[in-house]
């Protein structure tokens, strides 16, 4: 893996002449964990996608840059909120699939010690039909790690878990995901409490950057100061936006 | 327990054709019982089964060649965006085409042989296969989309690795359709002009008021066209689980 860039973003977007953000401006600290946090339909997909280079029919106005002046698009793994894993494949080739999609030679046996280091050696050869939710949310843990990049875009990867396996995902995802610039978009305040390095508010006006516990992420779940930025995170989402 | 079920509706159904000939008293030249039907059955074995051979050549013939060029139709309509808006239009065009009225004509272009009826076959199941196939490389969710975007692939290795799997349970359905239609247009082409076939016993039968016969023929190519799809139903099963890579 390259060293991790920050990264800075700042623009707006549209959409046949209809903006789906304000303008924004924010940067990503190298190594850190970035959480973009709010309400459907306020555009912070629209930003993750803008960054991973997916939306091709958004108008985007702006900068996206590295501090390093390199280019993004070869350094960036993308988690979503479905999994995206193909049915047809076993685990240890839906996790060396990106090799296979760019005719690289594929290490399988990477593959494997990825799988086992999030906990699912017993399963490797195993179709996704045959795996639970959190397990199938390892699996693209593991193909993200497998791409090894320095960027990680995670799109609510975590928010269709029940509330234990989100939680075990959370740790393990800050576990594996450490050194790497990471931006979670998510419209958990208890997520961005526990997980953000920098937890930023976005709504119809903006973004709002919060103070964030001085414990390192991911904070226990149990924390005062985590609970405290959390009920702050709901207040702040609950503000009607002017 | 679908052999059983099976086994019991077809009985029903003998049981029914049976009731019509004893409550209408009909002559069996007009319609023979299910056990004078079975008696020409046996008694023609020879004869049946050596014109059922023919229909199968055909209709075996016909369906290798109408899915080949059916699956390289929607693969490549699938990967040109132009060649869909140009050939798509003529596509469902042709499928308007009664292709009753094209079995004279290619009977007169190919001849009384195999190939007008091959043709008669490709021409009737090449848009089903087509149009499933296409239908599922384009409805591609767009997650794995995503995915191999973001893992910077190829256009043609997403189509080999994503677009195509992903469509293979599409493509299983459109061959099971063909296994239906393509023994339809095999007898087509027999009718019009054939000196084998089914096609050509029914009506050779029916020219005879040999309606038993006839009867025959047709339990016969039911059959075929059963097995058919139940050997085509079997693979879109494997197509729809298998790995395909």
């Amino acid at each position: 893996m390259s060293k991790a860039p920050d990264i800075r973003f700042s623009g707006r977007a549209t959409a046949e002449g209809k903006p789906l953000f304000a303008p924004l401006s924010f940067d990503m600290a190298a190594g850190e964990w970035t959480c973009l946090l709010g309400a459907s339909g306020v555009g912070k997909t629209t930003v993750l996608r803008l960054i991973a280079e997916l939306d091709h029919h958004v108008r985007f106005e702006g900068h996206i840059e590295a501090s390093d002046g390199k280019p993004l698009s070869d350094r960036i793994a993308f988690m979503a909120q479905s999994d995206m894993l193909l049915p047809w494949l076993d685990l240890v080739d839906n996790v060396t699939i990106g090799a296979k999609l760019r005719g690289t030679p594929a290490a399988a046996d990477r593959a494997q010690e990825l799988l086992a280091r999030v906990g699912l050696a017993d399963h490797l050869s195993k179709k996704p039909a045959a795996l639970s939710g959190g397990q199938r949310q390892r699996v693209a843990l593991a193909r993200t790690l497998m791409e090894d990049h320095p960027i990680i875009l995670l799109d609510e990867p975590f928010s269709a878990l029940d509330a234990k396996t989100r939680a075990d995902m959370q740790d393990l995802a800050a576990e594996h995901l450490q050194g790497r610039t990471v931006l979670l978009v998510t419209h958990d305040p208890a997520e961005a409490a526990r997980l953000g390095d920098q937890v930023l508010v976005m709504s119809a006006t903006g973004l709002t950057p919060m103070r964030v516990p001085t414990a390192p992420a991911p904070r226990p779940v149990d924390d005062p100061q985590t609970l405290a930025l959390q009920g702050r995170l709901y207040q702040t989402l609950r503000e009607p936006s002017t | 327990m679908k052999i059983t079920h099976a086994l019991i509706s077809g009985g029903l159904l003998v049981l029914v054709w049976q009731s019509i000939v004893w409550l209408t008293g009909l002559p069996h030249f007009i319609l023979p019982s299910p056990l004078q039907v079975a008696q020409a059955l046996i008694e023609n074995a020879a004869l049946i089964g050596e014109h059922a051979l023919v229909t199968l050549g055909e209709v075996v013939l016909g369906m290798l060649i109408g899915a080949i060029l059916g699956i390289l139709t929607a693969l490549h309509l699938a990967t040109s965006e132009r060649a869909r808006r140009l050939l798509g239009p003529i596509l469902v065009f042709s499928q308007a085409i009664p292709v009753f009225a094209l079995a004279p004509v290619l009977t007169l272009w190919l001849g009384y042989g195999l190939w007008s009826k091959i043709a008669m076959a490709v021409l009737i199941i090449y848009f089903p296969v087509t149009s499933s196939f296409l239908d599922g490389l384009l409805q591609t969710p767009k997650a794995y989309l995503d995915l191999a975007a973001s893992m910077r692939a190829t256009p043609g290795r997403t189509l080999r690795y994503i677009r195509i799997p992903a469509a293979l349970p599409s493509l299983g359905t459109g061959l099971k359709l063909a296994a239906v239609y393509a023994p339809i247009g095999a007898v087509i082409g027999e009718w019009v002009g054939a000196s084998q076939g089914l096609g050509y016993l029914m009506l050779l039968a029916n020219g005879r008021a040999k309606i038993d016969l006839m009867f025959a023929a047709v339990i016969v190519l039911c059959l075929m066209s059963v097995t058919l799809f139940l050997i085509f139903d079997t693979l879109a099963r494997r197509l729809a689980a298998s790995r395909a890579l």
